[in-house]
């Protein structure tokens, strides 16, 4: 018998009653939409709707011969790598520290969480002022410093502008699981160690970090998927893609396509694509990444 | 709670269930539009005229946020099957609203069927041109309209020791003017807002020349970008020197070159000529406004300035009492003296010329110098080539100029190429619009 070492529910139907609430909002809120975008992605309709049009791969053909999508590939890669890894590190070493606090805890913790209840297209607008060439007070005080601050031309520091916004936004939720992962690490591990003479360099290094290691992992997997998908607002209130297309990532691009231009079909085929690659990633990141991973 | 005032409450409930039944008697007409501000109230002046002169309806103004996000919204409601009656659509989405001839109807029918007369002879021709199919039949009602327009700061011009009354005519003029400005301290001497609006398509009719073939896409679908020609590119070259030298900055898409004309930050800047209640509001220095500036050795320049704004759209799927509604509400904003104070008061053009006469009559021209600038930019006999620009896709083709002119202005791509590539990318928007339109 196989069903030995499980647990085994006698009824037929109870197990598929406790699980089809959960299976529901998946269906509605993911299976749904994700198979009307692939459908959308082999038709081509006017913007109301009033005629559709059945046209195969074109949607796709078109996407992959357009240079400036392509090159949206490399924009996207710099973007998500740099959300993703300074995120991870920031809030790592945000939490380490908060981790060590012993008076005012709660005030230092609540202003970091903070960030996370701002919308991402007013955490763009927050950071367009603080850089907006003419006026922004950061750009004032670097000019000050010599350094001529322009994104709306400069392509560097466009990507600056929105990797920072995007960074600062998820920071919070980082910090969140940062803090909760290193409060379950017992004590008497990190003291064991302090007693034998390890600086708390080592001590982080060697003991805390590796114990982290799943929510690390956990973190990365969600970042990835947060700077792929989650950004386009805060592209959309910060440098609309430009200078040029230099801040075009491909989440962008689709909301753009969509929802501005009425593109519904070059849309959707977009969004297949950006599903297929974060499906991709995500194997990956499990198949390679999990294995360095102790739980 | 004591007897009293449960009575009383029963009686409010009746009172107010006896008011909603009153107001249900009315017929409402949903008007969707994108004016904010001074010109949201205008919008709310315009529909509380129009339910104070009659009780049969009632139009319900609603902001839907700006113009693209208002357009989408109406989509995904006819799509959802709870369009508004009237939606407010910018020039760009005129093509887009043609082609979707199951979702509109022509405003000339909606008038036509109510029994008001609707004279297209009394509109501005430039701007009737725009709004009408090409069997002369007007698709939609032209409620905003406006131009292209210098404005100018006269206080820094003063300051630099130029004739605050004359300003550049021609682009050569405004270059020495603009060195002139910088020379005297000013950080920004020119920019402008709706680059390719305003650098391009104004640019192309006030030159008489082509933008797009096809007159501009009036001929039919099958048009295709011009705007590489050796004038265009020359211009932007122009620009583009202009910015190595310190005397154009950029200061982003859309209407992001307004604010720091207002705040005098800068001297000059190109834009619609709907910022003059703006600046009016906003500016504490003495202003003028000017004709958009030519190139005098280009036979035909300078024509006339090319239309902007949005115009009302009638939403197909209402019933029959709320159409006669609808071209009541229009046929009330057609008359001359509310055209006439809505031009007076937004610095939108007058669509009419039964009110560009009434304004002039009224002595406004004189007493708000440089008000008339844009009216006499668009009242002339119109070309072929400068009656309008009308394209499809063309919300994306603003963008592929924008970030090809970003390229030309911070120095990573030649005018020309720019302006190649530009071409080539809206050409592929056009022939896919072409494609899902041929029917």
């Amino acid at each position: 018998m196989a069903t030995e070492k499980r647990v085994v529910f006698r009824s037929a139907w109870l197990p598929w009653v406790l699980l089809a609430p959960q299976v529901g909002v998946i269906a509605v809120f993911f299976f749904w939409p994700a198979g009307q975008a692939l459908l959308q992605s082999f038709q081509q309709s006017d913007a109301f709707g009033s005629y559709t049009e059945w046209v195969g791969l074109e949607n796709f053909h078109r996407l992959f011969s357009d240079p400036t999508y392509l090159a949206s590939f490399k924009t996207t890669a710099l973007f998500s790598v740099l959300v993703a890894g300074l995120g991870i590190a920031i809030s790592l070493l945000l939490a380490v520290f908060a981790d060590r606090v012993v008076r005012g805890t709660t005030i230092y913790r609540t202003l970091l969480i903070w960030p996370y209840a701002v919308a991402p297209a007013v955490a763009g607008v927050l950071w367009l002022f603080m850089f907006a060439p003419s006026i922004g007070i950061v750009s004032h005080t670097l000019r000050s410093f010599g350094v001529e601050w322009n994104h709306l031309l400069n392509s560097g520091q466009a990507m600056a502008l929105i990797v920072a916004a995007a960074v600062w936004k998820q920071i919070s939720y980082n910090f969140l699981f940062f803090l909760a992962g290193l409060q379950s690490i017992p004590k008497s591990l990190v003291e064991a160690a302090a007693i034998d003479g390890a600086r708390p360099w080592r001590r982080f290094w060697t003991i805390q970090f590796p114990l982290l290691s799943p929510t690390t992992f956990f973190l990365f997997v969600i970042n990835i998927v947060y700077a792929f998908f989650d950004t386009f607002a805060i592209v959309d209130a910060s440098t609309q893609g430009g200078p040029g297309k230099d801040t075009a990532i491909l989440v962008y691009k689709v909301y753009y396509d969509g929802f501005k231009a009425m593109d519904l079909g070059g849309s959707a085929a977009q969004s297949v694509v950006l599903m297929v690659i974060v499906i991709a990633l995500t194997v990956v990141q499990f198949r390679f990444v999990e294995k360095k991973v102790n739980y | 709670m004591k007897r009293p005032q449960v009575l009383a409450a029963g009686a409010l409930i009746t009172t107010s269930l006896l008011a909603c039944g009153a107001a249900q008697a009315q017929t409402e007409i949903h008007w969707w539009h994108s004016m904010t501000g001074g010109l949201n109230d205008w919008v709310i002046d315009l529909a509380n005229g129009f339910n104070s002169s009659q009780s049969e309806f009632k139009v319900v103004p609603t902001y839907k946020g700006t113009y693209d996000e208002s357009m989408a919204a109406a989509i995904a409601a006819f799509r959802a099957g709870n369009a508004p009656h009237v939606l407010q659509v910018f020039e760009v989405g005129t093509a887009t609203m043609m082609a979707s001839k199951g979702a509109i109807v022509p405003v000339g029918k909606v008038m036509a069927d109510a029994g008001h007369k609707f004279d297209s002879k009394a509109y501005i021709s430039a701007v009737v041109g725009y709004y009408t199919a090409p069997n002369g039949q007007m698709l939609s009602f032209p409620l905003n309209s406006s131009t292209t327009v210098l404005n100018y700061n006269k206080d820094l011009f003063r300051k630099a020791g130029l004739d605050p009354n004359k300003p550049p005519a021609t682009w050569p003029e405004l270059v020495s003017a603009a060195a002139k400005l910088k020379a005297s301290g000013v950080s920004c001497p020119f920019t402008t807002s709706w680059q390719g609006w305003t650098q391009l398509e104004s640019f192309s009719t006030w030159h008489n020349t082509l933008f797009a073939t096809q007159n501009n896409g009036f001929g039919g679908t099958s048009a295709r970008l011009v705007f590489n020609s050796p004038l265009h590119v020359r211009h932007i070259e122009n620009l583009a020197n202009m910015a190595k030298q310190g005397l154009f900055q950029y200061r982003g898409r859309g209407n992001l070159g307004d604010a720091p004309f207002y705040s005098g930050e800068c001297a000059m800047a190109t834009a619609s000529s709907s910022t003059y209640a703006s600046i009016k509001k906003n500016a504490k220095f003495d202003f003028g406004i000017a004709p958009l500036p030519h190139y005098p050795d280009v036979p035909g320049a300078p024509q006339n300035t090319v239309i902007g704004g949005a115009s009302l759209w009638v939403m197909s799927g209402k019933k029959a009492p709320e159409y006669k509604g609808v071209a009541a509400f229009f046929n009330h904003l057609t008359n001359a003296e509310i055209q006439a104070r809505s031009h007076q008061r937004t610095g939108y053009l007058p669509v009419t010329l039964a009110s560009f006469e009434l304004t002039e009559k009224s002595g406004f021209y004189k007493q708000n110098p440089g008000t008339d600038t844009a009216v006499n930019q668009m009242i002339r006999k119109t070309t072929e080539k400068s009656r309008g620009i009308r394209l499809g896709n063309f919300v994306q083709i603003r963008a592929i100029v924008d970030e090809e002119l970003e390229q030309v202005w911070s120095g990573k791509k030649a005018a020309r190429e720019a302006l190649d590539s530009a071409v080539q990318r809206g050409n592929e928007q056009l022939e896919r619009f072409e494609k899902a339109n041929k029917s």
